[in-house]
Parts: structure tokens; sequence; C-alpha cells
């Protein structure tokens, strides 16, 4: 009996544990979202109490202003279609070399796969500087390209899609190349159609940086014509007149795409995170 | 014929991501690290030459490096060992039959899915100067009203634990779900044999979970550790580093140097010394994480 109330206890502890940690993770999101309702005047202002979380008199002329001070569809559409080359580039390189790792034999393959391991604890922020003077001297500052190329190769990706590849039974190939069909073929036919889980878990990691790439954009472009999502909203909030409405209003339609394609794929987002960590 | 693999394929499908990566990644890597040792500085009139460790030796007695290299290092000591147990603790909660269970998991993990520089941002709103901004109400309230409003981010022992809050209110979540992932990968057998063997909840926790969550929990710190070197976003938003270098981090350092100063070599000597410290903490782990399965 003893036991049975204790246990009770601990697990109605444990709940309110959760519900405190869910309050202060929920909190500043609520924040951005009722802010991003009411008139700019009273954001700041009603930080300080329950009202920061409760959007009364709720508009949208925060939504409005947005439109209206900043280029929005522009650096939305810059960030999607950056994101969206990134990703489909990634996945089709960086399969064909997972798949030439795993299982094809060829001069050079071990020596080159542990080069791949070593490039892939190189960070971006190790090699910024002299990455931006090589672009430069391609000419491609303040493009598209300088902020798709580089990151098409991934070699974490190339990882990924290795040891997804090695799990596979053999004979699904073999039976595929009794019948006559090349190395391409057999790939495109066999190899993609069992393999969607890694295909989904690159798809979302690759989106899920490439949508938050910061750094890299604010050192090579300087119009906003290039310019993605994440540096705009931090010259937005430097831009006079400061309108914390306008700023939270930004940063609800910034973070709603990703916010859609988490909410509809999550059990995808979950594993692809989980996986990450798993491997290592 | 073609049923037998053309010694080439393998080329061909690895070579367009070689490429890619050695362009990329492997050529500014090496020019990094051959960078770090000249004079080059754009606009100099010097003639560019190899100064051997003549970078290494400035940047390492230039006060806002060296305490950027221990911001860097307050933040592993501080925000790795609290977001893990946190997440830790988290996923124990999460990882029994309960109500609510996926909401809960979703809800944590939402931070994730923000971009760091929003959430900069926001954050930048939450630690408003003045009794009326969120967080200072919030410390007044918890406190008693014995708190007093501070200006965190203008403020020299405040602005780099208002970043690590920050960092850690995104980071929980992300920790959170590799963990819970290893957590339901343990064998639930394990637990059977420990509970017949009268194992409390305790017991079980220290002598099973732990054990067997020891490699997960490893690569969580690992890539923590990581993430804090690499600090950037934030510092860009928030504090560009200050007041006075109180909350400069290397990679800002580096950003500084080599684009606001022109000092490309030093700048590239600052991010040679982020991937030591990078290729360190990696080799540290894997040995850790290798002992562990010796022993296991």
């Amino acid at each position: 009996m003893n036991g049975r109330v204790q246990h009770a206890v601990a697990r109605l502890l444990g709940y309110i544990g959760l519900l405190i940690v869910l309050a202060l993770v929920l909190a500043p999101i609520a924040f951005m979202v009722a802010g991003s309702l009411k008139p700019d005047a009273r954001v700041l202002v009603e930080a300080g109490g329950l009202a920061a979380f409760l959007p009364a008199g709720a508009s949208l002329d925060n939504y409005r202003d947005v439109f209206a001070r900043v280029a929005f569809p522009r650096y939305l559409f810059n960030s999607l279609f950056i994101s969206a080359l990134i990703v489909i580039g990634g996945l089709v390189v960086n399969s064909l070399a997972g798949y030439a790792f795993a299982r094809l034999a060829w001069r050079g393959r071990d020596v080159l796969f542990s080069l791949v391991l070593v490039v892939m604890i190189v960070p971006l922020e190790a090699i910024a500087v002299p990455l931006f003077y090589q672009v430069t001297l391609f000419g491609w500052r303040d493009t598209y390209l300088v902020q798709i190329l580089p990151f098409v190769a991934n070699a974490f990706s190339i990882y990924l899609f290795y040891t997804f590849f090695l799990g596979l039974p053999r004979e699904l190939e073999e039976a595929a190349r009794l019948d006559g069909a090349g190395v391409l073929r057999t790939f495109l036919m066999i190899i993609l159609p069992n393999s969607r889980p890694v295909f989904a878990t690159v798809a979302i990691l690759t989106f899920l940086t490439q949508w938050g790439a910061f750094m890299w954009p604010l050192l090579v472009t300087s119009g906003e014509a290039v310019r993605p999502l994440p540096l705009a909203i931090a010259t937005f909030y430097t831009l006079p007149p400061l309108q914390w409405g306008d700023i939270f209003a930004f940063g609800v339609m910034m973070v709603a795409p990703i916010l859609v394609v988490f909410l509809v794929f999550q059990r995808w987002f979950v594993r692809g995170v989980a996986t990450t960590g798993i491997k290592g | 014929m073609s049923a037998a693999t053309p010694r080439c394929a393998g080329w061909l499908l690895a070579t367009p991501a070689l490429l890619g990566l050695l362009v990329f990644v492997a050529l500014p890597f090496v020019l990094a690290v051959v960078l770090a040792f000249t004079n080059l500085r754009l606009g100099s009139p010097l003639p560019l030459e190899f100064v051997g460790l003549e970078q290494f030796r400035r940047i390492f007695t230039d006060p806002a490096f060296t305490r950027a290299l221990l911001n860097n290092a307050l933040f592993v000591l501080v925000v790795v060992p609290l977001q893990t147990l946190l997440a830790l603790a988290l996923a124990l909660l999460l990882q029994r039959r309960m109500r609510g269970r996926v909401v809960f998991r979703t809800l944590f993990f939402l931070p994730v899915v923000f971009p760091l520089s929003l959430i900069a941002v926001v954050w930048v709103l939450i630690y408003a100067p003045g009794p009326e901004g969120m967080m200072n109400s919030f410390l007044a309230l918890v406190s008693g009203g014995a708190w007093d409003a501070r200006d965190f981010l203008r403020d020299p022992w405040l602005a780099l634990p208002a970043i690590m809050l920050t960092s850690l209110w995104q980071g929980a979540g992300f920790q959170m779900v590799i963990l819970l992932a290893g957590l339901q990968a343990i064998p639930g057998e394990l637990y059977e044999a420990a509970a017949i063997d009268g194992a409390g909840r305790l017991q079980r926790l220290w002598y099973v979970t732990l054990p067997q969550l020891r490699n997960t929990l490893i690569f969580t710190v690992l890539v923590t550790t990581i993430l804090a070197f690499r600090l950037f976003d934030q510092v860009q938003i928030m504090t560009r580093g200050g007041p006075r270098h109180a909350s400069t981090t290397v990679m800002f350092e580096a950003v500084q140097a080599a684009f606001t100063r022109q000092q490309v070599a030093s700048g590239a000597a600052m991010t040679v010394v982020l991937f030591t410290v990078v290729l360190l903490i990696t080799g540290l782990q894997r040995r850790v994480a290798r002992q562990v399965r010796e022993v296991a």
C-alpha cells in the first residue's frame, strides 16, 4: 500500500515538473505570438505580467506593417529557394556517393571514405574566412549560388546514407543485377524505394540547418535581393522605428512554414534527430 | 555484359559529392591553416610572407581573444551539465507510459525548429531593461520582490549568462529527443531481470538505465560542447560581444578580425584554434566511448 502511494506521489510530482518546464518553454513563443497581434506600444509595456501572453485587442495591423516596411515575400522566396535547392541537390549527390562507398568496389574507395570522415568534423566556422575569399575570387558574392553550392555536398549526409545502405540486404540488388540492370538503374529502381527513411532524415536535417543559416549569408550578401529570412529579421529589428509588434509579426511569419512542416512530418523530425544520436 | 559492374561506376557516382567537399571544405581548410602562418592583411603595404607562429602569439596575447576562449569554456562548463541534466530528467519522465506524452514531447521539441536568429531577437525583448521587462518581472516575482531590475545585455556580469539561458531554452529539447530514443533502445528484459533481482526504481536507474545510456549521453555532450564553441548568431544579434568583450566568443572575434578589421591571417588563426578544440573534443569522445564499449 505504502509503495503504491509513494508511486502515485512520484508520478504527480513528475507531472507537475513537466508542466512547469512546459510553461517556461512556451512562454517566449506565446509572448511572440500575442505580441504580433497587439498594438506596438503595448508589447513592451505589458511584458511584465500575464497580459504579455494575451493578445487583447488583436488585429493583423502588424502583419500589414511588415509587408509595407520590408520586402517580406522576397526574403521568404529567397529562404525557400536556397533551402530547397540545397536539400534536393544534397539528396542526389550525397545519396549517390553514399551508395558508391557502401556497395561498389572501386580504386581509392577506402582512402576517400576515411577522408570524408575527417571532413565531417570540420565545421563551417573553421573554414569561413578562406571560403569567403575563395568565393570572392570566383565573383560569387551577393548571389544565390554562393549560398547554395558550398552546402550541397555534405560529409555527414554521405555518412548517414552510407550506414543506411550498408544495412540493406544485398539480395535485393543481386536479383536486379541478374536481370541485367546497370548500377544507376539498380540504384533508382531497387535502392531508392527501400530507403525512404534515410532520405527523409537527411532532407529534414538539411532543411532545418539551412532555414536557420545566418553567419554565412551575413558574410557573403549585402543587398536585400538574395538575403534569406534569418538575416532579414536581424536587420529588421535594428530598423527604426523600433516596433516590437512588427518584429514579432515578422518572426511568426518566418517560423510558420517550418512549423507546418514540423507538425505534419513530426514523426520524421524526431526520428531524424534521434538517429543522428544513436549512430554516434 | 551490363550485369558486371564497371570499375568506374563507383567513381562516377561519388565524384559530384567528392568534388564539392574538395572545393568547399578541404581546400578552404588547407587555406585556413596556410593563411594562419602568414601576415595577410587586406590593404596592408607589407609584402605577403610567412611569419611562422606570430599570428598565434598575437591572438593569445590579445585580451579580447583570450576572453573569447574563456567565455566559450565557461559556456560549456555551465550549459552542458545543466542542459544534459534537464534533458535527461525530461526524457526519463516522458519515457513512462502516460497521458499526453506525445504532446509534451512535441512541445518540448518546438524551440529546436526556431531559427537561432529569431530566438535571439525575441530574447532581446525578454531581457528588456527596466522593471516592466519580462525577465526582470519574472525574477522579481520568484524572488518575492528582492530582485532589482537590470539591463541584462549591457551588464558585464549578466550578458553571457543571458545568452547561456537562451541557448539552454533552445537546446534542451534537442538533447531530450536524442536521449529519449536512447532510452527506448534499452532492451526491456534488462529491467525485468533487475526487477526480479529486487532492484528498486533508483537502483534500476543507476545500474541499468545510465550504463545503457552512456554512449548516447557522451554523444549529446559532445554535440552540445561543439555547438557551444561555434557560438556566433546569438552573440552577433544580442550583444555584439559586449559590453567590453564580456560576452564575446571565438567565432565572433574571428569574424571581427577577418572582416571588420581585414586582418585575414589573424582571423584564420582564430578559426584554426576553433578547429583544434573541436578536434580534441571529438577525439576525447571517441576515446571515452570506446573504453565504455570495452568495459561493457
